[in-house]
């Protein structure tokens, strides 16, 4: 008992570096993210409660709080649908192109929001490629929420595609073939023995995407239109409120979002060890 | 970790004996056609349309538009931030997966949870908070004006904001993969009389090299592109505090649509780099 403790001791010092990396990190951490993020808690703007709760609880703050959620959800949920039908087809199937296949998925990763949001309003616009079938048929995309819900799917899908996909990947093939030789159909195996094991999986890619959702910016700026009350959203009512040098407004609204995403960072962090749990 | 995709290698499938657990050929086709188009929709034809409505008016615009003196100080601009913000961030990264993977104590949950926090912010709010901080009603704001310092609307606030933004990347990219590689092959370095910066370079960094490189590219993939952040705190100075993506929609509200996709396509471009990049990296560490 004695010596393993030592020897726990002692590993803990033969590696050098632990002061300098430490102290450098933490320094780092501190300046660039923690000082800066802690101006909006013990704010400069002289942000008192009662002006909190008054830009908190207006009417045009509201509708953009649930005009970012309720479209982040709804992108979040189809990206859920979708991604699983991506991530199986590229697990379970060997077809040409797949390398492509594969690589494209992380093209919104890498793509600049900024030229997302352009492209996809230039698609889905009433003059545009898609846009002008839509138009004749009655729907519009571009200006609406719809606009908003398309643009934060295409930003989400890597996410849900990449946290399935590994689980896929490793989920033991012995259970289905014992559900098959029971008499289980095919449909009803995915049913009742493979989709059970990719439930904390889509639910941290929902999550993941949700949250990423909420806060984009540059993607959604252009095919939302940005009215206010019908398709503006917080971070823009944030971007706006500082234009108009409202430091306190936007600190207020910012304060709310960053509630939300702390709340949904807690949701993905204790999914993602659930998932770790199940999958053991 | 709300923000990053991991490095994704694909493992080998084993091959499945009994025909009773595959789907029929007819049902495979379906589903695979159906993601192709699923795929096509929503990620291909995005950049098809950048490529052609940058080209729509063919390539003398085009080409008019990425030599115009305010595309090109924009570009470099970019360049610069990248450049500055990306080594920072690299060094951060390394240095911080190297105290919480090589070493414990406690709260080590905590501060790898604090690392993540920029990817759950949203860029509006990194930007905000450096405006809050420097700008003219901020808490440095007054000193900074009674000394001439411009730090808002000027190359330094797009500098802090960009590394806010990206400041996980590195870190993220290393910490599982060193976690995996565990301590012993560093001890055995050490007890075989190696130095620390020699255990590193010799030991640690040739482990570490594709995840490390993986991890750049992300982040200089978005600090090049960062949008939400940098344009709270640039101020939109032509020629001055506009980068690339501020570039893009600067044309794209001037409603000249072909040079603003034309500037587009040098960050699809970026994108598409960062993408081959890494599909070569990720069969790199299969071997």
């Amino acid at each position: 008992m004695n010596a393993v403790t030592n020897t726990t001791a002692a590993k803990r010092r033969v590696l050098p570096g632990f002061g300098l990396t430490m102290g450098c990190s933490v320094l780092y951490l501190s300046l660039v993210v923690l000082l800066p993020l802690s101006a909006l808690l013990f704010n400069s703007t002289g942000l008192s409660w009662a002006k909190f709760w008054d830009v908190a609880t207006d009417a045009r703050v509201l509708a953009s709080y649930r005009v970012s959620l309720s479209t982040a959800a709804a992108a979040a949920f189809v990206d859920a649908i979708l991604g699983l039908l991506l991530a199986w087809v590229l697990v379970r199937y060997e077809f040409p192109g797949k390398r492509i296949f594969d690589a494209l998925i992380d093209l919104p990763f890498a793509l600049p929001t900024a030229v997302a949001g352009v492209s996809l309003t230039a698609l889905y616009a009433p003059n545009g490629w898609i846009g002008s079938w839509l138009e004749p048929l009655g729907l519009k995309v571009a200006f609406t929420p719809l606009g908003i819900t398309l643009a934060l799917m295409f930003i989400g899908i890597p996410f849900v595609v990449r946290t399935v996909q590994p689980v896929l990947e490793d989920l033991d093939r012995d259970a289905e073939e014992a559900s098959a030789t029971l008499g289980a159909g095919r449909l009803r195996t995915f049913r009742k023995v493979i989709l059970p094991e990719l439930i904390p999986p889509l639910l941290t890619g929902f999550a993941l995407a949700l949250a990423r959702g909420i806060g984009e910016f540059g993607s959604v700026v252009f095919i939302s239109g940005n009215m206010p009350m019908r398709t503006e959203i917080a971070p823009l009512l944030i971007m706006s409120k500082l234009e108009q040098y409202d430091y306190a407004g936007a600190t207020a609204v910012a304060l709310l979002l960053l509630l939300i995403s702390f709340l949904l960072l807690l949701v993905i962090n204790t999914l993602q060890r659930w998932a770790r749990k199940t999958s053991r | 970790m709300a923000g990053t995709v991991p490095l994704y290698v694909p493992r080998p499938q084993k091959n499945v004996s009994s025909p009773a657990a595959t789907e029929s050929a007819a049902v495979k086709w379906i589903l695979i056609t159906a993601a192709g188009l699923v795929l096509f929709w929503l990620i291909a034809l995005p950049l098809i349309v950048v490529l052609t409505e940058a080209l729509k008016k063919g390539w003398d615009v085009y080409l008019a538009a990425l030599t115009d003196p305010d595309a090109r100080s924009a570009l470099r601009l970019t360049l610069l931030v990248a450049v500055i913000t990306v080594p920072l961030n690299t060094l951060f990264g390394v240095s911080a997966a190297w105290a919480v993977t090589k070493f414990r104590f406690r709260g080590k949950g905590f501060l790898i949870t604090l690392i993540d926090l920029p990817f759950a912010v949203s860029p509006v709010i990194g930007g905000l908070i450096f405006v809050l901080v420097f700008g003219a009603h901020g808490w440095f704001g007054p000193w900074l004006s009674a000394h001439d310092i411009k730090i808002v609307f000027a190359l330094p606030g797009i500098i802090l904001a960009t590394l806010f933004v990206t400041f996980p990347f590195v870190a993220r990219e290393l910490i599982p993969l060193m976690e995996d590689q565990g301590t012993q092959e560093e001890e055995a370095a050490i007890t075989l009389g190696a130095r620390g910066w020699q255990v590193f370079f010799r030991v640690t960094l040739p482990n570490i090299k594709w995840g490390l490189l993986y991890g750049i590219i992300l982040c200089n993939a978005r600090a090049m592109g960062e949008f939400g952040a940098v344009s709270v705190v640039s101020g939109h100075i032509r020629g001055e505090t506009n980068t690339l993506p501020l570039h893009v929609e600067i044309l794209y509200n001037e409603y000249q649509f072909s040079a603003s996709f034309a500037v587009a396509s040098l960050l699809l471009l970026l994108a598409l780099v960062t993408m081959i990049m890494k599909s070569w990296l990720s069969r790199k560490n299969v071997h």
